[in-house]
């Protein structure tokens, strides 16, 4: 306050209890009990999981077991990639461990630039952006690129970081049903003409790992002039020719405008990012408020990401795992009688939809006590109000351990009356 | 009738497939306190009365409409 040069405030030493009404967190009192009356049924937290150790990418050691991990997004692998790990321990090395700055002032070292490079080649675009976190890209990305009188139009599906991004913003939100074209279609057409229009859309949905028929959605959407952004954040690796995403699959590269992705899933480490081939993107990071407000990314991750971005580009090999891996561990659940959250295997993600939140931790505890992990999904992170156990593969996962995982399944299904 | 008596019956027809409490309705009910509605809810009965007026409710919009009046107005201002 002195440095303000104000009068200090007079400090009353036995201030009086703030009146819980006035207690800003009163607010969360319902959260806090029904989350105490989950533990006091004696199940684990499933939010409050901790590694204690973790071996490879598919193996970690939880509560002092170890555990088959099926519920992290190492899609490809990578996080014990030799390689990858020996970049990161020469940048710690050379450049220390933080940057200490934004990228706009003293926080751009030589890595930033050599992952920008790595993204540029690996999606075959012009322009490349690296942001802390794949959540603030899809923020930073949707608040900056929709102004005040123009639109986002977006799935009501959308990541969390895709609302907040909108919310962030100062543009008018039109959201449609998920995954319908016919919607998006009439939505789009109840608009007026003239302003900007960003469509927002996600290659694959990351609850229930279902994919987007963006061929079709991407038409509509050019048809009545919109620009389109497209999150290929669950994609990433394994979808594609070239492991580009979904967009890439089903052949919309030349009209999908911005692409965002996350360095925290099929690459390994943490850290987001948006590829263009807009000839201003550039300006991105001049007006940007997520991407120049915060500190960049340590040089050892930046310098991690690139060697992994640049291996991912010809992990032919992984890529037919995973899918192997995901084809296996779908029909196995199916044939066991789970409801499942696809019909197929559409992604590396395979989610089995739970009557209630009772039978959901009670499955997932009974997992956890044999050592697998998964992810425990609930709304409102969840569509339709469902409670979900998800599935995510990984490339490393081996036969042996998706056999296993169907036997731990099939045992907590038939004890928690999931299957019959 | 007026447009307005014509928007709010349309309104509250199509609250009804949703009003599960059953709650008498009026200008005054509230989506949320009287009805009870989570998000979900809300959702699906807001692109219902899109679609049936043809119209867009933005989610800035929505932000401001607590009350089935309010909505009644807002459609109809739309509409106009």
């Amino acid at each position: 306050m002195s440095d303000a040069g104000l009068a200090p405030e007079k400090l009353v030493f036995d201030p009086p209890v703030v009146a819980p009404e006035r207690d800003l967190m009163s607010k969360f009192d319902p959260i806090i009990a029904e989350r105490q009356a989950l533990i006091d049924t004696g199940v684990t937290d499933p939010f409050a999981i901790v590694m204690e150790h973790v071996k490879s990418p598919t193996e970690a050691v939880i509560a002092g077991r170890d555990t088959i991990l099926l519920g992290t997004y190492n899609y490809m692998g990578m996080t014990f990639d030799p390689d990858v790990i020996q970049a990161g321990k020469d940048a710690l090395d050379q450049y220390g461990s933080g940057t200490n700055g934004s990228r706009m002032l003293n926080g751009t070292f030589r890595d930033h630039i050599e992952v920008e490079d790595a993204l540029r080649d690996f999606y075959n675009v012009s322009g490349a952006i690296v942001f802390s976190t794949g959540y603030m890209a899809n923020l930073g990305m949707i608040s900056t690129l929709a102004g005040k009188g123009e639109y986002v139009i977006l799935d009501a599906d959308s990541h969390a970081s895709i609302y907040d991004g909108c919310q962030q913003g100062n543009s008018e939100i039109v959201r449609f049903r998920h995954n319908s074209v016919e919607d998006l279609d009439k939505r789009l057409g109840r608009l007026p003409k003239e302003p900007g229009k960003l469509v927002v859309l996600e290659g694959v949905y990351s609850m229930l790992g279902d994919i987007a028929p963006l061929k079709e959605m991407v038409a509509v959407a050019k048809q009545h002039g919109a620009m389109v952004l497209s999150d290929e954040a669950h994609s990433m690796g394994f979808y594609g020719p070239n492991g580009r995403g979904v967009y890439e699959e089903q052949g919309c590269e030349a009209d999908v405008d911005f692409i965002i992705g996350t360095f925290s899933k099929s690459v390994g480490t943490v850290g987001g990012f948006c590829v263009s081939n807009h000839p201003k993107f550039e300006a991105i990071r001049l007006v940007c408020r997520p991407y120049i407000f915060t500190a960049s990314l340590p040089p050892s991750v930046v310098a991690t990401a690139a060697t992994s971005i640049r291996k991912l580009k010809h992990a032919h090999g992984k890529r037919r795992q995973l899918w192997e891996n995901a084809r296996s561990l779908h029909s196995g659940l199916k044939a066991l009688g789970f409801k499942l959250g696809t019909e197929k295997p559409d992604s590396a993600i395979i989610a089995i939809i739970l009557d209630d939140q009772t039978q959901a931790v009670a499955m997932w505890q009974l997992l956890l006590d044999g050592g697998l992990y998964v992810n425990m999904a609930r709304p409102p992170a969840t569509p339709a109000g469902t409670y979900l156990l998800r599935c995510s593969l990984c490339a490393e996962h081996t036969p042996a351990q998706i056999a296993r995982v169907l036997q731990m399944f099939e045992a907590a299904g038939r004890a928690t009356g999931a299957i019959g | 009738m007026t447009d307005r008596q014509h928007i709010y019956d349309t309104v509250t027809a199509q609250i009804e497939p949703f009003n599960k409490k059953g709650v008498t309705l009026s200008d005054a009910t509230t989506f949320q306190g009287d009805l009870e509605w989570d998000s979900l809810t809300v959702m699906d009965f807001v692109a219902a009365i899109e679609d049936e007026f043809e119209i867009i409710i933005t989610m800035n919009m929505q932000a401001e409409i607590e009350t089935v009046g309010q909505l009644v107005d807002a459609v109809e201002k739309l509409k106009g």
